[in-house]
């Protein structure tokens, strides 16, 4: 186990570098970083002394090579636009997106795997058609759009719930968190709907399609001639064996809710890494968009691990496989 | 329970911390983009200077109607053209107590002309600052400068001790000893507000200066909070919701919306600002069209056919939705030396145009490519749109390139070598003065003399250069209003630029709350009354 762990952290430097390459060599096409850091009557030679004191002359592998070893020493170097630590940035802002993602991502289970088991088994009723029905809202509208539309329904028009922002935050050393005060947990309602919509539908759908094949099995057929009652042929015997693929699923769209944050995140002006990433991106922030992609990838590998080590517990045959 | 005990403490905190005393006004507004930092000589940009001149002042200070008035000097008169004697405002206290003297003024200027400041351009107004005594300064510049005190309203004054005591007596930067130093998140200035807390890009709450030395400022408000808001439809929302009191830039196809919303409206003033079309008339072949060998703009004929195509009145109508105001003169009527005769749009008449091209041998027209930005003026791509069909009509096919601001200025400006043949443009001169338009859009480009370097596609005129450069060091207001007149009607002549209009500030503002709407763009709290 520990071998795997390590194998698989080994790995994940070569992901982050590997995705540190490919966002540098777009950089390039992001446009001029100088024109945002001055002003209008700022002269030429200022702007390339400038540029000269980034190091934004300098060939593609010095400035890449540059980057990763201050990386590796955990230095992202200093925000063109801020002139703050990036570190420092993404630190004040990572508990604003992980806050988000784990009540999205709560929400998506919650709702998501019982939803799919109920449609499975009453197929037929109203209720399980309603839902499904539902669910390709969620699947096809894109999430600005339900974004805006819940601003304007909970928030302009019924006014009950803010339209914006994370509401009032309680500081816990460098953490903040919006779960302490009601501001920030009725803040973060609608951002988490938004975010959670589309994953919920999609792991409902995939639980009600792994089911229905599951049931189909003979096993099943089995566990009902022995008389078991139906609780338990659900619940234990066919749910049990729809989990591997979930699981796999659930593990890369948690992943999903961290990165794709980005667009809930910028609908509701909640002050999370995406935003700042993305006004990074119109600002040619270089040194923010490195740092948030790297980061990201590694939050990529971390959960595909855990999953990984997941398997083990839910899928006996695994663990059968590697002892022998 | 202990750990229950301290959430329920936390959560009290926090409660208390929302409910605010009762005689406070909170005045809660919202912008498309952010603070990037609290420095006032980090980035020469109109939102940070506007914003930071309610904590930090300058030596003169703009009104609501962009008029000169005196802020930290209380007098100021030439003993030569080229020295100023400044008498400085006595009694003065910075934010944390310090006394304002002409020390002070002097590490200012000093620190405007250090290694990370965008503020290099105005410290450069000044020679020398000579100190005679801890009221009274004599500034120097390089040579008679009729405008000196418009530059220095943005040039804000910083405590010198205050900045020693925390190492900050040079201008934050991105780059080497000073980056990220303690100005860029913590201020000290003589303004109304005081910084309370600040969190780059979340939120900025400042409070009033209880110790202001200007006592009769129309504000009641005791504490501003801003927020950046970047998307339109959450802005608008927030100010609807009533959760903010004042949001902008509030789309002009959102004014409707907020007209019929109840307790908001539409705050739609002109800005000083001038979006222009400028062609390329330098190259001996334009780098894009299918004209070859030669350079169809440099015809005055084929600019005034340009001039005469485009529809200003359908571009205010249909794209402004009617709040641009048409315009003919390349700088707007809030800026000094602005004439009203020259101030006619060129008249639209498509047949003329078409003449004139056939005149000028183009009976078919010809193809060039437009560029534009879109996401840096009001509404800047749908105005090229509207330009691209209009030109059509004439027989002029137009290729539109519009791109996001960063890629945009880096292939049309210096930087990228002029690297454009038909460029649409805005432009708010820095000191409110026709001047600075002048010798920044108008004269010939000239890299040695940096005259001209933002008239990306060089027009030139040898005379109106002169004229400019005349202008720069006239200190007799009558015969220099009356240069910069001729060389504007020069440049009508010639057709140099094709101005579009000025395009509207668009606020959006609770029925409570009054505030001045200033032409460059700038929300002075010291005007904002909240009821």
């Amino acid at each position: 186990m520990i071998s795997f762990i390590f194998k698989r952290l080994l790995q994940s430097v070569v992901v982050m570098l590997a995705v540190a390459l490919i966002a540098f060599s777009m950089f390039r096409f992001v446009g001029d970083p100088i024109n945002n850091m001055v002003g209008q009557d700022t002269t030429q030679e200022e702007r390339e002394a400038l540029a000269d004191r980034l190091g934004l002359n300098d060939p593609f592998f010095v400035q890449f090579g540059r980057f990763a070893l201050n990386a590796a020493e955990g230095d992202f170097g200093i925000s063109y636009k801020y002139r703050e630590p990036v570190s420092n940035l993404i630190k004040a802002r990572l508990s604003a997106t992980l806050e988000l993602s784990f009540v999205a991502a709560v929400l998506t289970l919650a709702f998501g795997i019982p939803l799919g088991v109920y449609t499975a088994l009453k197929g037929k009723s109203l209720i399980s058609k309603a839902v499904m029905s539902l669910s390709l809202i969620g699947v096809s509208l894109p999430t600005f759009l339900i974004g805006i539309l819940l601003i304007l329904l909970f928030g302009v028009v019924l006014r009950w719930l803010p339209t914006f922002g994370r509401g009032d935050v309680v500081a816990i050393g460098w953490w903040t968190t919006g779960f302490l005060t009601v501001s920030g947990l009725k803040s973060l309602i609608l951002p988490s709907i938004t975010l959670a919509l589309f994953q919920m539908t999609l792991i409902m759908r995939l639980v009600r399609a792994e089911m229905l094949e599951v049931l189909r099995t003979d096993f099943i057929k089995f566990a009902r001639a022995r008389g078991l009652p139906d609780r338990a042929v659900h619940f234990k015997h066919a749910l049990k064996n729809t989990l591997v693929p979930v699981i796999t699923v659930t593990g890369l769209q948690l992943g999903a809710l961290i990165a794709f944050a980005i667009i809930t995140e910028s609908v509701f002006q909640w002050p999370g890494m995406g935003l700042l990433f993305i006004q990074a991106i119109s600002d040619v922030d270089i040194p923010i968009m490195a740092a948030y992609l790297v980061l990201i990838a590694f939050f990529f590998v971390i959960i595909n691990m855990v999953v990984d080590i997941l398997y083990y517990t839910v899928d006996p045959r695994l663990r059968a496989d590697s002892t022998a | 329970m202990k750990l229950r005990t301290g959430l329920f403490a936390a959560v009290a905190v926090a409660a208390l911390a929302v409910t605010s005393p009762v005689q406070a006004k909170t005045f809660k507004f919202a912008f498309q983009g952010d603070l990037s930092s609290l420095d006032p000589h980090s980035l020469n940009e109109s939102f940070l200077l506007g914003t930071l001149g309610n904590i930090y002042e300058g030596l003169v200070l703009y009104d609501n109607n962009m008029q000169v008035v005196p802020g930290l000097a209380v007098s100021w008169k030439t003993l030569t053209p080229t020295t100023w004697e400044f008498k400085l405002r006595e009694g003065v206290k910075f934010h944390g107590g310090q006394d304002f003297t002409a020390d002070d003024v002097i590490f200012s200027w000093q620190r405007a002309g250090s290694e990370g400041s965008d503020q290099k351009v105005r410290g450069a107004a000044i020679k020398n600052i000579t100190k005679v005594d801890d009221y009274t300064i004599i500034a120097e510049t390089p040579a008679p400068n009729p405008i000196l005190v418009r530059d220095l309203a943005f040039l804000y004054i910083m405590d010198k001790e205050w900045s020693e005591e925390h190492g900050t007596t040079n201008a934050t930067s991105a780059t080497g000893d000073d980056k990220g130093n303690y100005a860029n998140l913590n201020a000290n200035g003589t303004g109304p507000f005081m910084v309370e807390s600040h969190q780059a890009d979340i939120k900025t709450i400042m409070k009033k200066n209880e110790n202001y030395w200007k006592k009769d400022i129309p504000t009641n408000v005791t504490e501003v909070i801003f927020t950046p808001i970047k998307e339109a439809p959450t802005r608008v929302a927030a100010l609807i919701s009533g959760e903010v009191d004042l949001v902008y830039p509030v789309p002009v196809q959102d004014w409707q919306r907020l007209d019929e919303a109840d307790g908001v409206k539409a705050l739609a003033g002109p800005e000083a600002r001038t979006i222009f079309l400028g062609m390329d008339q330098s190259r001996d072949e334009l780098l894009y069209s299918n004209i070859k060998g030669k350079n169809p703009f440099k015809d005055q004929k084929v600019r005034a056919a340009f001039a005469h195509a485009i529809n200003l009145d359908a571009i205010k109508e249909k794209v402004m939705r009617g709040a641009a105001t048409p315009t003919g003169e390349m700088v707007a009527p809030q800026i000094n030396g602005f004439v009203e005769s020259l101030n006619t749009p060129y008249a639209f008449d498509p047949e003329k145009s078409k003449a004139l091209l056939a005149e000028a041998g183009y009976p078919d027209g010809f193809e060039v490519t437009m560029d534009c930005p879109n996401n840096r003026y009001v509404n800047d791509e749908k105005i090229c749109q509207a330009v691209t069909s209009m030109l059509a009509k004439v027989g002029v096919k137009v290729d539109l390139l519009a791109q996001p601001k960063s890629k945009y200025f880096g292939k049309v400006l210096e930087t990228g070598g002029y690297d454009t043949s038909f460029y649409l443009l805005g432009w708010t001169p820095g000191t409110m003065d026709a001047e600075n338009a002048l010798s920044s859009l108008i004269v010939c480009q000239n890299k040695e003399t940096k005259r001209g370097l933002f008239n990306l596609g060089n027009y030139c005129n040898t005379k109106v250069d002169e004229l400019a450069a005349a202008v720069g060091s006239e200190t007799d207001q009558t015969k220099r209003n009356a240069m910069i007149t001729e060389a504007f009607q020069i440049l009508k002549d010639e057709v140099g630029y094709l101005p579009i209009h000025q395009q509207p500030l668009s606020w959006g503002v609770s029925d409570g709350v009054t505030v001045s709407q200033r032409a460059d763009n700038a929300l002075d709290y010291r005007y904002v009354v909240v009821k």
